[in-house]
């Protein structure tokens, strides 16, 4: 059933009354969301205001309390939904790369191809490379993760999801855990995808990469949605007060010294 | 005058070689080295050990230890399963039996085994069936805390990403999971076949026949008729070949890995 079958593109991501709680800690309470195909959307907003947790429940790493979440028209909170064949459709890229270890990075981008869609392994092999030429690694096809730099290690991590051809990806502050020489070449990876048409949700902090590659920028605070419009508009000249306070704290962080302390958490 | 910290250290440093030295000197001096010589190690006490001590004693050492660890690595693992459950009673359970048979000394295991069930339900067990379910039970439990350490030391993000990509929990487990967790679990598996190597002494317990003496019961039996501690000592050299190797091979193995995932 999906939500918005007029639009010509149909939603990739419908997010509606989205709640998350931990115990009695309420993170998301009540989060609206539409990621049409082909959109690029950034999640911006202070730590802790639910930004990775809305990420992670379009893929059901994390379970939602209350409300829907269907992508591409499949209810996701379904319980009789295939979950592992609604993942292999969702790219998912994480803020600590999580690459495996034991495998090389060849390896890590064809054991999910061959274990999970069955691709012979010489198919495998071929898309893992097309995929690793893409984000500029094909000569580190061999290396062990460890051996790379964090911008490396990432920029793997995207050919991997790639080589699962989602229809979606996802990236949860892909570059915060970056050395900053290493950010760019993660974002010109980003930006290619996104301008090769790909849907993504994106979690970040570069306001920079937000004003210039999403197409809609949305500002999260303590569980909702604040505001959300154009990058130009949300960044450029925001409405809401705590977009306002947010963004100077992260745009000028010497400015405003005298309560950062509040707003920064880890 | 003015001691600067580096001069102190040396000074402290060249104190402790000196008493040292002094010891050693002191011992040298002190010590009856015939006597000594005649106590632990007596060539002719020596020459009578062989081929028996390597042949019986050793070989039976081994083969106890090898059926302890089969049972024990066996049972670790579906006792480490069972702990991380989702279905309580198995948690319970594993939980009970870790606790029990990591908590009362082996010694007493071995005497249930050996006395306490055959006189209790009549029956009569093989010795080496008594050997590998006593050790084995013991080790069972040790080993299962190992494994399920291990297995929880493989960080969460793993196991996320896996599942990401479309892996089912346990395609991601055998893929991703265990091959991590084995590298972080061989040292300490190692460790515990060097405590089921000293463990498997305590066969003694069982009234042995001669063939089936291991090291220590060997040893044992060696100088209670007469000349001196040279029989112990040679069962205990033969202890260290099994264990040094052992504890050389985990200590090469964590290197490679530490090299490796860095």
């Amino acid at each position: 059933m999906n939500a918005s079958t007029s639009t010509p593109a149909p939603a990739a991501i419908v997010v509606d009354g989205l709640r998350k709680s931990y115990g009695s800690n309420e993170v998301l309470t009540g989060i609206g969301l539409e990621v049409a195909a082909g959109e690029v959307v950034c999640l911006i907003g202070p730590s802790g205001s639910g930004k990775s947790t809305l990420l992670r429940c379009v893929n059901l790493l994390e379970e939602p309390s209350g409300g829907v979440v269907t992508v591409g028209g499949v209810d996701v909170t379904d319980p009789d939904v295939d979950l592992d064949g609604l993942r292999r459709r969702i790219g998912m890229v994480f803020q600590h790369f999580n690459l495996f270890p034991h495998l090389s990075v060849l390896e890590n981008c064809t054991i999910a191809q061959r274990k999970v869609l069955k691709r012979p392994q010489a198919e495998a092999v071929e898309v893992a490379r097309r995929n690793l030429d893409l984000v500029g690694l094909a000569d580190k096809a061999d290396a062990l993760p460890a051996q790379l730099s964090g911008g490396q290690q990432q920029r793997v991590a995207i050919a991997r999801a790639l080589s699962m051809d989602p229809q979606l990806m996802l990236f949860d502050e892909p570059t915060s855990a970056l050395d900053p020489e290493t950010v760019g070449d993660v974002l010109a990876v980003m930006r290619s995808l996104a301008e090769a048409g790909m849907t993504m949700l994106v979690v970040t902090h570069e306001m920079g990469f937000a004003r210039e590659v999403a197409d809609r920028v949305v500002f999260m605070d303590a569980g909702v949605v604040v505001e959300q419009g154009p990058a130009a508009q949300v960044i450029g000249s925001p409405r809401n007060e705590r977009t306002k306070l947010f963004l100077q704290r992260v745009l000028d962080p010497t400015h405003v010294r005298g309560d950062a302390a509040e707003g920064s958490e880890g | 005058m003015t001691v600067s910290a580096r001069q102190r250290a040396r000074i402290s440093r060249g104190a402790q070689y000196a008493v040292l030295a002094a010891a050693v000197i002191v011992l040298i001096v002190v010590a009856d080295w015939g006597q000594l010589q005649r106590a632990f190690f007596d060539p002719a006490v020596a020459a009578a050990q062989f081929p028996a001590i390597i042949t019986v004693a050793l070989k039976n050492t081994l083969i106890y230890t090898a059926l302890g660890f089969v049972v024990g690595l066996s049972g670790g693992v579906l006792l480490a399963l069972m702990r991380m459950s989702s279905v309580a009673p198995y948690r319970w359970l594993a939980t009970i039996y870790i606790e029990f048979f990591r908590g009362v000394p082996a010694l007493l295991v071995f005497i249930a085994f050996g006395y306490g069930i055959p006189t209790a339900f009549g029956v009569r067990f093989d010795t080496y069936v008594t050997v590998m379910l006593a050790l084995g039970m013991v080790s069972a439990a040790y080993i299962a805390e190992t494994l399920r350490a291990g297995l929880q030391a493989v960080p969460k993000g793993q196991l996320e990403a896996a599942r990401s990509l479309g892996m089912s929990h346990s395609r991601a487990m055998v893929s991703i999971v265990i091959p991590q967790a084995f590298r972080i679990v061989l040292p300490p598996l190692t460790n515990e076949v060097i405590l089921l190597t000293k463990d498997s002494s305590l066969v003694y317990l069982l009234g042995l026949a001669l063939t089936q003496y291991e090291l220590t019961k060997f040893g044992r039996e060696a100088i209670s008729s007469g000349g001196g501690l040279t029989p112990l000592v040679l069962a205990g050299v033969c202890y260290l070949i099994i264990t040094v190797p052992l504890g050389l091979l985990a200590r090469r193995f964590e290197s490679r890995t530490e090299r490796k995932a860095r």
